[in-house]
């Protein structure tokens, strides 16, 4: 991609308008592909997931005209590498009053990358019933995957080196929606601005499977 | 966080708020139909009891297999221990058998801290109550009970709210640990009890004395009900039960004094009708049962954040293995 060595700043990809337009787009893929989406429940995976699930259910709301359940799934306890860092808060896992058994459930993430958060979601689900079938769907989906996961939504393929580093900033926590690539190791002076938003809510470090 | 949960002086507010809103988020876990998390899969956890337990021993086995640890439990009767073996040798011995924790309970106060200051065990040591001196998974389940009542709420505290404790101070583990996390958290505690049952140095705990129930009722929020640890007691204390229970006693004539919100608390085991009457006891306002549920979540919360992450870089074994890199 560069030819140069020196570590390139974030650049944006899409902006607000693009991701408005990207999730009525998935909106109403949803629709199509679950036929009027009658038993679909939406699952966001914390944080940013949670955000665009909201987003997405005001949207199907729009299409069909009924309420589509909504809940948030918080995958700490059964994440892989919980033993390489101290112990973290939990976040809140709320499950629609509806339950999820026999329903078509579609989990929503930010950022599709080696996978390994989408398989600790699906483990949490197997403990919290039996849905009819699970699809995923994100806003993009940057490669490298390290398990057999595909998404069946996608926002935007993008395809990133590792070296790279995709933020998806939403106005919800980041005060903006743009999805930006830059280089991991671009001098952190230059981002001291977002940096605390990004370490509250560590979704944006490529580092970590989110 | 520190390594071990020896003490509730060990907690500062934030590690006990964090404590406390992790549990809120486990405690949904009980109303699942698979109550099970993966996080400690592969871990040992062993429940080390020297003294008689049902309410906290259980308590730790169920919050233990929930997060699926491997439970060892170890119980002094019926092992080498009541052949004359010493804590350190216990200790030696659970650690060959690799137990990345041990929840201790002893008739000695301070075994637990032996133990964590000891190089004996690598693991985090937990303390189930130990002698007369502490018992902080009782203080945290306690503050958990009383927030949920009286300041609902993740983040929140329990500033400005008054808890009065009453009985038995002077032997009971469960009264030091709470005034030091209720301190922590912001009550404000006072202790009722007769002068024969409050320990020497009391003066000095972050806390106000009284006498006198009655004129404590108006202003109480939470009423901490202690039993009388009749097996502690080698003197006469007070002169008889019936006027023990009539002067500290709670009963419906004091139930009804109590502010419209207030609830009245006990860490168990209860005696009906020497500290609490069966009235009191079985009053939708007694959160005895409440208490006990309270326990498994603030248990598990606790074994997640001393267990489930990576190993903390105080513990022995660390240095070790960055010599040897």
């Amino acid at each position: 991609m560069t030819t140069t060595n020196t570590p390139r700043p974030p650049h944006q990809v899409l902006d607000g308008a693009d991701i408005s337009r990207v999730i009525t787009r998935i909106a109403h893929e949803i629709v199509e592909r679950a036929k009027g989406a009658e038993d679909v429940v939406l699952l966001g995976i914390h944080t940013r997931g949670v955000h665009l699930s909201r987003r997405l259910q005001a949207k199907l709301t729009q299409i069909t005209g009924r309420e589509i359940p909504l809940g948030t799934l918080d995958i700490t306890m059964y994440r892989d590498d919980l033993r390489m860092k101290p112990a973290r808060a939990l976040e809140h896992t709320e499950i629609p009053a509806g339950g999820i058994d026999g329903k078509l459930v579609i989990l929503v993430d930010d950022v599709l990358f080696s996978g390994r958060t989408v398989r600790a979601a699906l483990d949490a689900l197997g403990d919290i019933g039996r849905p009819r079938a699970v699809q995923l769907a994100v806003l993009v989906d940057r490669g490298h995957r390290e398990l057999p996961i595909r998404a069946d939504y996608v926002g935007k393929n993008l395809p990133t080196s590792l070296r790279e580093a995709v933020q998806v900033r939403l106005a919800d926590t980041d005060g903006q929606d743009a999805v930006l690539v830059g280089d991991r190791d671009y001098p952190q002076a230059s981002r001291s601005a977002r940096r605390e938003s990004a370490a509250k809510a560590p979704a944006a470090d490529p580092t970590r499977p989110e | 966080m520190k390594r071990h949960l020896v003490s509730a002086a060990d907690l500062s507010r934030d590690d006990a708020l964090l404590i406390l809103d992790t549990a809120e988020e486990l405690a949904q876990l009980s109303g699942r139909a698979v109550k099970k998390l993966p996080t400690l899969r592969g871990r040992t956890v062993v429940n080390l009891f020297f003294e008689d337990s049902t309410r906290t021993k259980t308590s730790f086995e169920v919050a233990e297999k929930r997060l699926s640890a491997d439970v060892i439990n170890f119980a002094a009767k019926g092992s080498s221990v009541s052949k004359g073996e010493s804590l350190k040798d216990t200790a030696l011995t659970l650690q060959a058998m690799g137990a990345d924790a041990v929840v201790i309970r002893h008739h000695a106060s301070g075994a637990p801290a032996r133990l964590a200051q000891s190089d004996w065990l690598h693991g985090s040591v937990i303390n189930a109550g130990d002698g007369t001196h502490e018992h902080p998974t009782q203080a945290l389940l306690d503050a958990f009970t009383l927030r949920r009542h009286l300041n609902p709420g993740l983040g929140n505290d329990l500033s400005g709210r008054r808890v009065t404790i009453v009985g038995d101070v002077l032997h009971s583990r469960v009264a030091r640990s709470n005034v030091l996390l209720l301190n922590t958290l912001g009550a404000e505690v006072t202790f009722v009890a007769p002068p024969t049952l409050l320990p020497i140095g009391i003066d000095n705990w972050p806390c106000d004395v009284s006498y006198d129930l009655d004129a404590a009722l108006a202003k109480t929020d939470a009423l901490m009900m202690l039993r009388v640890q009749r097996e502690r007691m080698n003197a006469a204390f007070f002169p008889t039960e019936r006027e023990y229970s009539r002067r500290y006693g709670m009963h419906g004539g004091r139930l009804a004094k109590l502010p419209e919100h207030a609830i009245v608390m006990h860490p168990g085991p209860m005696v009906r009708g020497m500290e609490i009457t069966a009235e009191v006891a079985d009053s939708p306002r007694c959160t005895a049962v409440e208490q006990v549920a309270n326990g498994v979540s603030i248990r598990m919360a606790v074994l997640y954040l001393l267990l489930g992450g990576a190993t903390l870089a105080d513990a022995p074994g660390t240095n070790q293995s960055e010599a040897a890199k």
